[in-house]
């Protein structure tokens, strides 16, 4: 056994393991930082937007050297059939502003970026180091075991920020493996253009960005949702579905993908890229009743590895910052006062976790996932023809009367989900959501 | 459409990514079985980095030098124990370049 012992060893170098252990550091405790990858960013897969908020409590001045790729300007959201779409778009100058609000990134490099920070702050950082096994004592956490020799390193408080497919918190009986119900797979590529093309196609300037979210039947009728965000000079595009979807439909992800960049949506906007790589991460879903306990002696449990993400509204990398870095103000805490890592004292993270909009937002659709899951087919399959073809009866002028289209319409809503499913459907949405 | 997504190659694009394999040395392995679980049939078309094969017998096979420990088939078949998953050693396996 080493005779050195840590304040903390954060597991994982990720956005929820990089505020912790920079927190903390930060404010002077002895923080040790455990990364499996050859560098930080190396395992980790992202759409992917950054919200600037979270990383400004963490890090105020980011903006001066952060890797950024675009602020974005414009949001497009699509519900798709095969063929087409009906979208909804908000674009806005006041989005140029001089501390912009959102920005796109690359997580290799922005991931790298934030660990050179932590370094900076006095964490030690050891990468292409796998955490194979917490060592307890008397029910206690007191450190880690590491592939790299058989020792335990000790610590006051182990972080695990180990992401949604974290091992070691499962492993040791803390918290549940997560189900297929409650976890999405997401497969990504991204895609280089020239800038100059990126600004053509999506009307962009300077710096501007733009993404665009869409659901349908590119699911094929599994929920799920997919992406495309504009990098400087690259395209990132995905989609994901929930995994036990997947296995009772055998859709196979790659083919998915495949067929999203080959709808007729898409694929002009990406006709001429070069593709440099495609990436698959799993994404928590479960939402607020998923969320395991999340502290105990000696370890408290932060990011997607506490299923700390906002389905909804594709959130997750700003409440893994901002579960990491009230995890590590929380053991700043209890440390200055002289206090032990015990688990009434560490209760403090989840009082402090509770007041913050991380657990409010995932509270307010704690029945959302729920709803999407038992109804994924009327909502990724059903609604979006629907939409598509009260659109285009909307629109085509082929001397039929208005009124037989708008009749046909109706008709073809109540046809499809009848007039109670379609009350029904809505009413739990709006409850839903609520 | 669909022609061109059932030619798709996924080994063309894993071909793009980096990866440093632990040669000897899977990280998931599947249990010996005679007739594979549903969830074990399935990965042969989920698993994003087609991994899962059926062979002649009709047994499903890994060979993991493509995957990118997405988790996927952990989170189906290690319950069962029909598969047993671990991270790779420090520093192999897949090395995102974007992520
Ligand atoms: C396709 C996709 C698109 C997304 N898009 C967005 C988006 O646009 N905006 C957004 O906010 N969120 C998005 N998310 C969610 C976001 O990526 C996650 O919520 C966020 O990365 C979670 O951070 P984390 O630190 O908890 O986990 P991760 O970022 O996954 O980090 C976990 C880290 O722990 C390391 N690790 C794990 N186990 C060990 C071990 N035993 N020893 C050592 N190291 C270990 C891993 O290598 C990794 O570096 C997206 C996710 C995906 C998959
Ligand atoms: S972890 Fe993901 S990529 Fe690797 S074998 Fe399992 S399903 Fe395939």
């Amino acid at each position: 056994m080493s005779e050195e012992k840590f304040d903390a060893i954060v597991i994982g170098a990720g956005m929820a393991g990089n505020a912790a252990a920079y927190t903390m550091a930060s404010r002077g405790l002895k923080v040790l930082q455990l990364e499996r990858g050859e560098y930080p960013g190396s395992k980790n897969v992202q759409g992917a937007i950054m919200y600037a908020n979270m990383l400004e409590k963490i890090i105020p001045d980011f903006r001066d050297d952060a890797p950024l790729e675009r602020h974005l300007v414009e949001q497009r959201f699509w519900m798709m059939d095969d063929t087409s779409h009906v979208g909804i778009q908000y674009r806005s100058d006041d989005f140029n502003e001089s501390r912009p609000e959102r920005y796109t990134i690359i997580r290799a490099q922005f991931d790298r970026w934030f660990s050179r920070k932590v370094r900076a702050a006095g964490a030690t950082v050891l990468c292409e180091t796998t955490a194979t096994e917490l060592a307890h004592e008397g029910g206690k956490v007191i450190g880690v075991r590491t592939d790299r020799t058989g020792d335990i390193i000790l610590a006051d408080t182990v972080v695990l920020a180990e992401g949604a497919n974290g091992l070691l918190g499962t492993r040791a009986g803390l918290r549940q493996t997560p189900t297929p119900e409650s976890v999405a797979l997401a497969v990504k590529e991204i895609h280089f253009l020239p800038e100059d093309v990126i600004d053509q196609r999506f009307g962009l300037h300077g710096n501007e960005g733009c993404v665009i979210e869409a659901a349908g039947t590119i699911s094929r009728g599994m929920a799920g949702l997919a992406f495309l965000y504009t990098n400087k000079e690259s395209i990132s595009l995905g989609i994901g579905c929930l995994v036990s979807d997947f296995a009772a439909t055998c859709e196979s992800p790659y083919e998915l993908l495949e067929a999203f960049k080959n709808h007729p949506s898409i694929k002009h906007l990406i006709a001429g890229t070069e593709v440099k790589e495609y990436a698959a991460h799993l994404i928590p879903e479960g939402g607020y009743k998923a969320i395991p306990a999340l502290f105990g002696d000696g370890w408290v449990v932060v990011g997607d590895a506490a299923q700390l993400n906002n389905a909804v509204h594709r959130e997750g990398s700003n409440l893994a910052m901002t579960s990491g870095r009230i995890a590590g103000e929380a053991i700043f805490d209890v440390k200055s006062r002289g206090g032990r890592m015990t688990k009434k004292n560490l209760a403090l993270y989840k009082t402090m976790l509770d007041e913050s909009f991380v657990i409010k937002d995932l509270k307010k659709y704690k029945d959302m996932p729920a709803l999407l899951h038992t109804n994924s087919r009327n909502f990724f399959m059903t609604y979006p023809k629907l939409m598509s073809e009260a659109s285009k009866n909307f629109m085509r002028v082929d001397g039929t009367p208005k009124i037989e289209n708008e009749r046909a319409t109706t008709a073809a809503f109540i046809k499809a989900r009848s007039r109670l499913g379609l009350v029904s459907d809505a009413v739990r949405l709006a409850f839903a959501w609520r | 459409m669909t022609v061109a997504a059932t030619k798709l190659r996924v080994e063309d694009k894993l071909f793009q990514n980096r990866y440093l394999v632990d040669p000897g040395r899977p990280h998931i392995t599947v249990r010996p079985h005679e007739h594979p679980s549903a969830n074990l049939r399935a990965l042969t078309r989920i698993c994003p980095a087609k991994c899962y094969e059926l062979n002649d017998k009709g047994q499903v096979e890994i060979a993991a030098d493509g995957c990118m420990e997405c988790g996927t088939c952990r989170v189906l078949c290690e319950a069962s124990g029909e598969v047993v998953w671990n991270y790779p050693r420090g520093g192999f396996g897949v090395l995102f370049k974007f992520g």
